[in-house]
Parts: structure tokens; sequence; C-alpha cells
């Protein structure tokens, strides 16, 4: 039985009719002092509804500036963005975003921070607090309804994030590399939490991460990118059984993803770190 | 009975952690004044020029009764309120104006800077000829004192406030009115009340001093009126009233924080 089935689709530009979310041919260039960079060339994928989409890819590949642009934070881009057969110019309703960086209100405590979205969109106090706190709960919050992000860890302020973008109920749960300033233990135990969520909510997710482990242990499917310009250089099915938990990372065929997907990463990687490096030489050569 | 030997060690314990750094302060202060008492007694310090701890404290009963110092005492107040708000309204308007329109913020931002070190309580002969001797003098120099610092640290608070906040709010499709109220001044708040709370130590001392300097008003007349009496221990009777002025105005403004911040 093969493990690993990958292919290299090139998506049409037709979205299919079960596509929720649809990325169709993206091109981002970014003007910099040296010239046009291209950040994201002829981006294509589809997301169907439920799915569970990892985007993975080295540092410098333009995931965040994919991220930005399926949120609608980021224009001047071309191609198109549709979300259940509506292109997207802006921030959408439907889509609900969770950030890297820590991004709770500090001066709102739990329950408040995650009653946010509800508060702006006119629900009523009694009942938005109700709301809230059954996506408190849900995040395995229980008992820190009342307390400050200041008294909360790192993984706690950021199930709270999470818990604040699920209370808005978006149809697409998009997440940019929401563990990547946690510790490998809190990030697989999260990634169960993760799981857990959007089995129980059926929730279309896009994550966005440099972490493979973290991709292979959540996603159904895995889009590889190039390095610099950012190209969909592979995807990848993953078809480990479901539910999952963090004890997957031990099974073999879980290595067997990682290795494959490494493979196609490495080279990526290299690349990013050789041009890294040029570019610190270079700029270190003519500073005057 | 050793759970509730624990129980009851560590109830105490909390007590004196609540306790302790109050009872200090308290106690530094009257380790102060014995100190000073101690020198004067000796002969250390001049009591021609600084009266002793214990006269001081005689004098504040001679002080309420003989010099209306509630009246005096709520003159000064009003005085400091007025300003302050004038100080807050105008100085959080002029900081978020000034974030908002970056052409104004590089233009003015540095005589803005400039104007805070001024000692702006020499042009008060100045006010005298536009106001009159009279409340307005006072409030008006004691608003445009403390104003720079105002505006000065809503600006800071304003561009301070993380990207990835406003990125929250954008992305939630808030209003610019929902952004500015619920993300951009909830967050830079801490830093515009430390703004207001220098904004009002600036005010009171103008106050003070415009009310010593063209002998009208509240409790700096009396200062006055008291020093050239000669009266020392009434002097530092009526300048501890000034220090309770302070004390009120700066728990106000620590209360309005919280407030502020439980509905934001």
């Amino acid at each position: 039985m093969a493990l690993v089935s990958t292919s290299d689709r090139v998506m049409p530009v037709q979205p299919a009719e079960t596509a929720i979310l649809v990325v169709d041919d993206i091109v981002m260039r970014f003007a910099t002092p040296e010239g046009d960079v291209v950040a994201l060339d002829n981006v294509s994928f589809e997301v169907a509804p439920g799915e569970f989409l990892a985007v993975i890819g080295p540092s410098g590949c333009g995931k965040s500036t994919l991220f930005n642009i399926i949120g609608g934070l980021q224009s001047g881009y071309q191609g198109r963005v549709a979300v259940t057969g509506e292109t997207i110019t802006g921030p959408h309703a439907s889509i609900g975003m969770v950030f890297q960086e820590e991004s709770t209100f500090p001066w709102r405590n739990v329950v408040d921070n995650v009653a946010f979205p509800l508060e702006i969109a006119g629900v009523p106090k009694g009942e938005r607090i109700e709301r809230a706190r059954r996506f408190v709960s849900m995040v395995g919050l229980d008992g820190f309804e009342r307390r400050y992000p200041s008294e909360l860890s790192g993984g706690m302020r950021q199930r709270v994030s999470m818990a604040r973008t699920l209370a808005s109920e978006p149809k697409i749960f998009l997440m940019d590399e929401p563990f990547a300033a946690l510790d490998e233990q809190t990030r697989l135990l999260l990634g169960d939490k993760v799981l857990q969520i959007q089995q129980q909510l059926k929730q279309t997710t896009l994550l966005i991460t440099h972490n493979i482990t973290e991709a292979v242990q959540l996603a159904d499917r895995i889009l590889v990118m190039s390095y610099r310009p950012g190209r969909v250089k592979r995807i990848v099915d993953i078809e480990l059984p479901r539910p999952r938990t963090s004890e997957i990372v031990s099974s073999e065929a879980f290595g067997r993803y990682v290795a494959q997907i490494w493979a196609d990463l490495r080279e990526e990687a290299s690349r990013g770190m050789i041009d890294d490096e040029a570019r610190t030489l270079h700029a270190q050569e003519h500073r005057p | 009975m050793s759970a509730a030997k624990s129980t009851t060690m560590s109830a105490t314990g909390f007590s004196a952690r609540r306790w302790a750094p109050p009872a200090i302060g308290f106690g530094c202060v009257v380790l102060f004044l014995v100190a000073v008492q101690l020198l004067i007694d000796i002969g250390v310090i001049n009591r021609f020029i600084v009266p002793l701890p214990s006269e001081v404290a005689a004098s504040f009963g001679r002080v309420i009764v003989e010099e209306d110092i509630l009246h005096r005492f709520l003159q000064t107040a009003w005085e400091c309120l007025a300003a302050g708000i004038l100080l807050s309204v105008f100085g959080i308007a002029i900081g978020v104006l000034m974030h908002r329109v970056l052409l104004l913020r590089l233009a003015c931002e540095t005589w803005v800077a400039a104007f805070a070190s001024a000692p702006l309580v020499l042009a008060y002969p100045l006010f005298l000829v536009l106001f009159g001797r009279s409340t307005m003098t006072i409030i008006m120099l004691a608003f445009l004192s403390g104003l720079p610092p105002v505006i000065l640290k809503t600006l800071e608070g304003m561009s301070a406030t993380r990207r990835v906040l406003i990125n929250v709010g954008r992305s939630f499709n808030l209003t610019p009115a929902q952004q500015f109220w619920k993300i951009l001044f909830p967050s830079a708040l801490p830093t515009i009340f430390v703004g207001i709370r220098l904004g009002l130590m600036f005010a009171l001392i103008n106050v003070v001093a415009v009310e010593f300097l063209i002998n009208f008003g509240g409790l700096g007349q009396l200062i006055n009126d008291l020093a050239e009496r000669y009266d020392l221990p009434g002097t530092y009777a009526a300048i501890c009233f000034v220090i309770l002025v302070s004390v009120v105005f700066f728990a106000a403004a620590e209360r309005a924080e919280r407030w502020l911040k439980s509905v934001g």
C-alpha cells in the first residue's frame, strides 16, 4: 500500500464546484530598492469544505504573504481568491484568522477577548458571554475566563486567539504558524486540540507552517511551496487514519511522510539559506 | 491541625505582604520628620528657615479654622480639575490628529516637545493682559503647561499599538470608528494616562505658582500670605494641602484609568 501519494497538480482556472476556497493564479510582487521581488508566482489551489490543508515552505517562500492575501489584508496582487464562489477584495466574514504573533487584547480578560467578534456583530451581552464561554471551554480553558492574557502562558494565549476566531463562526479557519513561538511538547498537545476542534466543528482549516511534523500531524493535504518566488511545488495527500492524536508521530507511516516532505523541502530550504547568506554578504560589502 | 496552622500562616503572610509596603512608606515619612525635628532641635538646621515638624502639625488646626482652608482647597482643586479636563480633551484630540495626519506630526512633534520644556509660567503677564487677574488666567496657564505631555504620550501610545492587533481588527471587518475605540484607544490608554498624570502634575504646579504670583485664589495665594506674614509652620501646613490636592487627582486619574480599561 502506497502510504505517500503525491500529485504535481496544476489547478484549473475554473473552481471546482465543491471547493469552498479557490486561490487562482496569484502573483505578488514587492518593489524593493534592488528592483521588483516576485514573492508569489502563479499560486493556485483549492480547499474543499471540511478539509484541513497545510501550506509548508522554507522561510522567504511567501507563506505569510499568501496568508495575508487569503485573509484580505494584502492588496496589489494579480489573480483571484474566492470563498464559496465570491471573489474577495478585503477581509471577509467567512474567513477567520489566527496570527503567528501573540494577538490577544491585553486589556480584556479571556471571556471578553473571545466575545470580541460577537460584540462587534451586536450580539447582546448575556448571549455573547454564554457563547464565548462555550468556545473557551472548547479550547480547554475552563476556569480561566476572568484571567487576563498577562496571567496566561504563551500556549494558553494562543488558544484564546483561536477561540476568539472560532467565536466569529468562520467558514474557513486560517492560521499562520500559530504555534511557532511555542516549545515542541506544547506544540504537539495544541495540535491535538486543533484536531479535536476541527473534528467537532467539521471546520475547513488552512494552516500556514514551516513545521513538517505539525503539517503531517494535522493535515489532509500538504501543499509544498518552493523558495522565492513562491510556487506550488507539490501537493501531498496525507492518508493517515482519523481521528488522529499526537501519538501518531511515532508511527512508521508518519515518519515516511515527514521524510518525503523533507526531501521536497530540503532543496528549497538550502536555496533559501544560500540566498540569505549571499544577501547578508552583499549588504555587509555595501555598508557605508 | 497542621493544615489549619499552615492556612493561618499563609493568611498572615498574605496580610503582611499587603500591608508591609504602605506601612514601610509611612514609617519612612515619620522617620524623616523625626530626623528633621532632631536636627532642628540640636541646631544643625536653622529653625528660622525650616520650622519644627511638631509646630507644623500643631498649626494645622489654626490654618483650617482661621484661613478658610476648605474654600481655598476647593478653589485650587477646581482650577486643577478645569485645567485637567481641558488638557485631557484637547491633548488626546490633538495627539490622535497628529497620529492620523503624518504631515502634521512631522511638522509639529518637535515643536510640541520643545513647548513641553518651556517655563510657560513666566508668560503670566501676557495671560494677565488677555484674561485679567482671574481664575481664567490660572486655568489657561495650567492647561497650556500640561498640554504637551498629553499630546506626546497620546501620539506615542497610538504609534506603539502592535500591528498584529490592528490586523485582528481588520480581519473582523471593523469600521474605522470601531478600530479606534475597540483597539487603538484601549491599547494606547496606559501610555495616555502616563501623559495625563504628567499633565496634571504640570497643571497643579502652575496653578499654585500663578496663584502665588498674582496673589489670587486658592492655596497658592494662602502660601504667599502666610510666607509674607513669616508664618513658617502655617506655610508648610498649606503646602501639605497642595500635596493633598495632588494625591486626590492622582487617585482620581488611577480610578478613571481602571474604569476606562474595564469598559474597553
